[in-house]
Formats: structure tokens, sequence, C-alpha cells
């Protein structure tokens, strides 16, 4: 054993983690004490940050899948809320989970779901403000995504509907079809909502989020689907509080 | 204050209907160090009507480098959001090498880990502009290095950075059982003018070594014999802000309750005591 403290720390670590590691700390039964807490905190923190994944997969497969991705990537955050940010990718190269195709975009969600519960809080663009802009106000207005609002799109599963089913814990139905979906997470003020959302829609707000203005963003989502629908979408992102005002220096239009 | 409780999401409408005396809540920070949400509105709330006490769990005072600058700002940020009564956090290490490990580690109390540690609490102190009180942990191992003994080093801390103690007695039960040491002597030896905050919760034998090895399981009710501590204690050093710490097998909010004032009785009394002229 290293007398100094950062060699102290630096097998004790290395020791948590690697079950065959031996000193004269290990050897001690006690040891187990802290290799059970600390694994069992990390389980215990990712089946409580992916829930839909836990509830398709069940517990005992869970516990041993996250066990599993503990060893490889502890937390790196002393909040255990934040935990999992890489679990998606693991699930997506983890052999046993080979055919559950749907498993690493289903975490993918439940990741979006802890970012949109935890982000800031803003205040969300109210219909009366943008119907009293002009025209061109109304075309060169540059609206952002909420701080909570999160969109992924998946080319061919039918993600958000096997995910939107078990967050709320019931099965998929057969009726689920078997093709690429797209999801909208927000959060305007406390819960977490959701609802689909086409390759449009998302074109919409990745161009909104780079700081585009309504008329680009319109434009974006017209090159993925010549029958996008703005006002339909503008409704629907209005309702969802999806989007929050431009910063006051952008909210006059030139 | 008088004696208070961890707050767990499960009684959040019972907390903040609870109309007891001297009441108050602790709650673990890194479990509110978001941007935004309803945990914060929901602690605001709580904030409102009881006074509040902000517990660290990942501060890593004792690791060998220095702290994370942006949980200490996270935390700050807290601080002033819901000005806490109490702020405290653990003589532990839980950060290494950009890992996070959700446990309170123990390390050789050396000279060296001394001067680290006085010098992550002036950091923090310093960047929440106020004092902390540093927690006593469990203890499960024998560890080979130490220069000082917990209670000496604990008085170092003290005063190199005049922060306050927080002293758990139920910890000094569990670590006089795994290490052999005997708690009332601890616990008589304690600086009792340093104490700022009381923690009690239960304990359990552990599954596999049964009785020589006791786990900090905060998932059971306080010990009688730990009860006895407290007692002690109290008699000696006045009264001190209780909490019941309950993390597993969370009973409902009444049963808490219940611990709580047994806690809120020894108080009163050992007030009593000692406002009567001698």
């Amino acid at each position: 054993m290293s007398a100094s403290l950062a060699g102290f720390q630096s097998d004790f670590v290395k020791s948590l983690f690697d079950r065959d590691a031996k000193s004269e700390l290990t050897i001690q039964p006690a040891f187990a004490v802290y290799r059970n807490t600390v694994m069992s905190a990390c389980v215990d923190a990712l089946q409580a940050n992916f829930p839909s994944v836990a509830r398709l997969v069940g517990v005992d497969w869970f516990r041993a899948a996250a066990a599993t991705h503990v060893r490889v990537q502890p937390p790196r955050d002393g909040r255990l809320l934040m935990y999992g940010e890489t679990f998606a990718d693991f699930l997506a190269g983890f052999a046993p989970a080979r055919d559950l195709r749907y498993l690493p975009g289903v975490a993918r969600l439940d990741r979006l779901w802890i970012e949109a519960h935890t982000a800031a809080d803003a205040i969300v663009v109210d219909s009366g403000w943008l119907a009293s802009l002009s025209p061109e106000q109304l075309g060169a207005v540059r609206l952002r995504p909420h701080p909570a609002a999160r969109w992924c799109l998946f080319d061919d599963l039918p993600i958000y509907s096997i995910w939107g089913a078990n967050r709320v814990g019931i099965d998929t139905t057969e009726e689920t079809v078997w093709q690429g979906e797209g999801a909208l997470l927000t959060r305007p003020f406390d819960a977490v909502g959701w609802q689909a959302l086409d390759p449009s829609g998302g074109a919409f707000l990745d161009a909104c989020a780079e700081g585009r203005s309504l008329a680009e963003a319109a434009g974006a989502a017209l090159n993925v689907h010549p029958d996008f629908d703005i006002a339909d979408l503008l409704s629907r992102l209005l309702c969802a509080g999806a989007l929050t005002r431009p910063t006051p220096n952008e909210e006059s239009p030139a | 204050m008088l004696s208070g409780l961890g707050l767990k999401p499960e009684h959040h409408e019972a907390a903040l209907a609870c109309a007891t005396e001297g009441m108050w809540f602790e709650v673990h920070a890194e479990n509110y160090l978001v941007a935004g949400g309803p945990r914060l509105r929901g602690l605001e709330a709580i904030r409102a009507v009881h006074p509040l006490s902000l517990h660290g769990v990942s501060l890593s005072l004792a690791g060998d480098a220095p702290l994370d600058t942006a949980h200490l700002k996270r935390l700050s940020a807290l601080v002033r959001r819901v000005e806490p009564g109490l702020v405290s956090e653990h003589l532990a290490w839980s950060a290494w090498c950009g890992i996070n490990v959700p446990d309170l580690l123990p390390f050789p109390r050396s000279n060296e880990a001394l001067r680290r540690i006085v010098s992550n609490i002036d950091q923090t102190q310093s960047a929440l502009g106020r004092r902390v009180a540093i927690e006593n942990p469990s203890h499960y191992l024998r560890i080979d290095g130490h220069a000082w003994d917990e209670i000496g080093f604990l008085k170092e801390l003290v005063r190199r950075t005049g922060c306050g103690l927080l002293l758990d007695v139920n910890n000094v039960y569990v670590s006089s059982r795994n290490l052999g040491f005997d708690a009332a002597t601890y616990l008589d030896a304690f600086p009792g003018e340093s104490v700022v905050e009381i923690h009690l919760a239960g304990h359990t034998a552990d599954p596999a070594l049964g009785e020589s090895l006791l786990i900090d399981s905060h998932d059971a009710p306080i010990a009688p014999v730990v009860w006895g501590l407290y007692r002690r204690l109290v008699e000696r050093i006045g009264v001190r802000p209780t909490l019941i710490e309950r993390d597993g097998n969370v009973p409902a909010f009444d049963e808490l309750l219940g611990e709580c004032q047994l806690a809120t009785t020894e108080l009163r009394r050992v007030g009593e005591l000692s406002a009567q002229p001698s």
C-alpha cells in the first residue's frame, strides 16, 4: 500500500471496481461493505433513471446489465440523478441485448426525460405574442427551443411508441407499426410531457436551436417534407411549451 | 430548530403540512443541484414553511485533489437560493481521477491529509460564504498510517478552518463495534462546543458476517443503545438540532415523526435542566 494519500486513494478506487484486486484493505471482509454499497447505489441509480428499459427487460436482466455498465463507466458526477449519460451507447454495444434493437433508443428517451426534468426554467412563447407580430417580424423572429425541450428521431424503429407505453407502465399494442418515429419531450412547468415528432418537425427544431429565423426554420422543414404544415406544427409546439422567446436584443427584428 | 427529519419525496405533502414546533428538514444537496424544474420548486415550498439543512454527500473534502469547482458553484447557487439554516459535508472522500464513487470513503488521518482537507474546507466555506459542519463517518476497515485519532483530527480542522462539527451518534456506535473502541468514551471526548448538529439513524448487522460487522444502513428505527448514547451526549453538551435519518424501508411520515418526538423530549428535558438556577 502506498504511503501517500493519492496512492491510497488510487489503490482504493481500483479495488472497488476490480473484484480480484488483493491488498491489505481488500483482504478484510469489511472491504465488501464498500464494494457492495458502491455497486448497489450505482445500479439503483440506473434503475431509477431508466425505468422504461428496466420494465422492458425485467429487473434481474436490467440489474445484471447495469452492473456490467458500472464497471466500465462508473459515475463521473456526484449527482446520481444524472448518472447514465452513456448507458444508451453501452446497450447498443452490449452483446446480450443484440436482438433487442429498440433498447438503446428507449434508453436514449429515458435519458432525455432526465434532461428535461432537470433543465433550466424559462417562459414559453404564447400565441398572443406571436400573433401580435407583423408578417415581416414573424418571418424574421428567432424562436429558441425551451431549455427543457428535447427531441430525437429514430430512423427505422417505433421507439417513441415502445418508450411511451413502457414509461407509463403498459405494454405496446399489436397495432404498433414497425417504422421510424421521433419524439419530443417538453417541460414548460413541472411535469415532463411528450408527443410524437416527424422528421420535418425535427428539422424545424434543429434550425431553431441553431438560431435561425422562423422563415429559415420553416424552409428547413419544407426541405424534409414538401407537405409540411407550419401552422399545425407551430400550434403543437406552442401548446407543448417547446419554444421560448428570443433574447431581448433579438426581439425586435430589423 | 429542535429535531428534524430527512425529507423523502413520498413525504413531501406531509412535510409541507407538518406543524410540529421546532420542526426542520434536511436534504442531500446533490438531489437538488439542478438548473431548474419541479425539484427546486418543491424544495423552495418546504423552505417557505420550515428551516432547511443542506447535507452534501459528494464534495470529497478528503480527496487528495482540488475540489470540483463546477460542483461547488452549483452548491453555492443552491445555498443562495434556499438560505439553509445548516450546511454540512463529511470527513471522507468520494471523487478520484474523474470517477465519483457514491460512498463516503475512509483514509489515513495523516498530516498530509489534514493539510489537504483544511484547504478544501477553506475553499468550500469561502465559496459558500458561510461556515459548514463536518460529519464523522462510519468506519468498517482498519487502516494503517493514522497520525491523528479522529477526535484530535476534527478538533484541528475546527481550529484551522473555523468549521463546525456534525456528530452522528449512530456512526460512532457502528464504528466502535467494527473497530473495537468504546463509544461512550469517544462521545465524552468529543468537542461539544463545536457541535452544530446531531444525526441519529438505524443500523443493521451485515448479512454475511452478522453482529461482528454493523452497517450504517439508515433502513431501521434507531437502536435503543444509540438512544442511550444520545441521551448521555446531550446531557453533557446541551440542546442541538437533531436529525432523524431514514433512507431505506421508509415508513409512514407519522412513524418517523414519532422518533423525532423522542429526540425532542430529550432536548426539552436537557433544556429545562440547563435553564434551572444552579
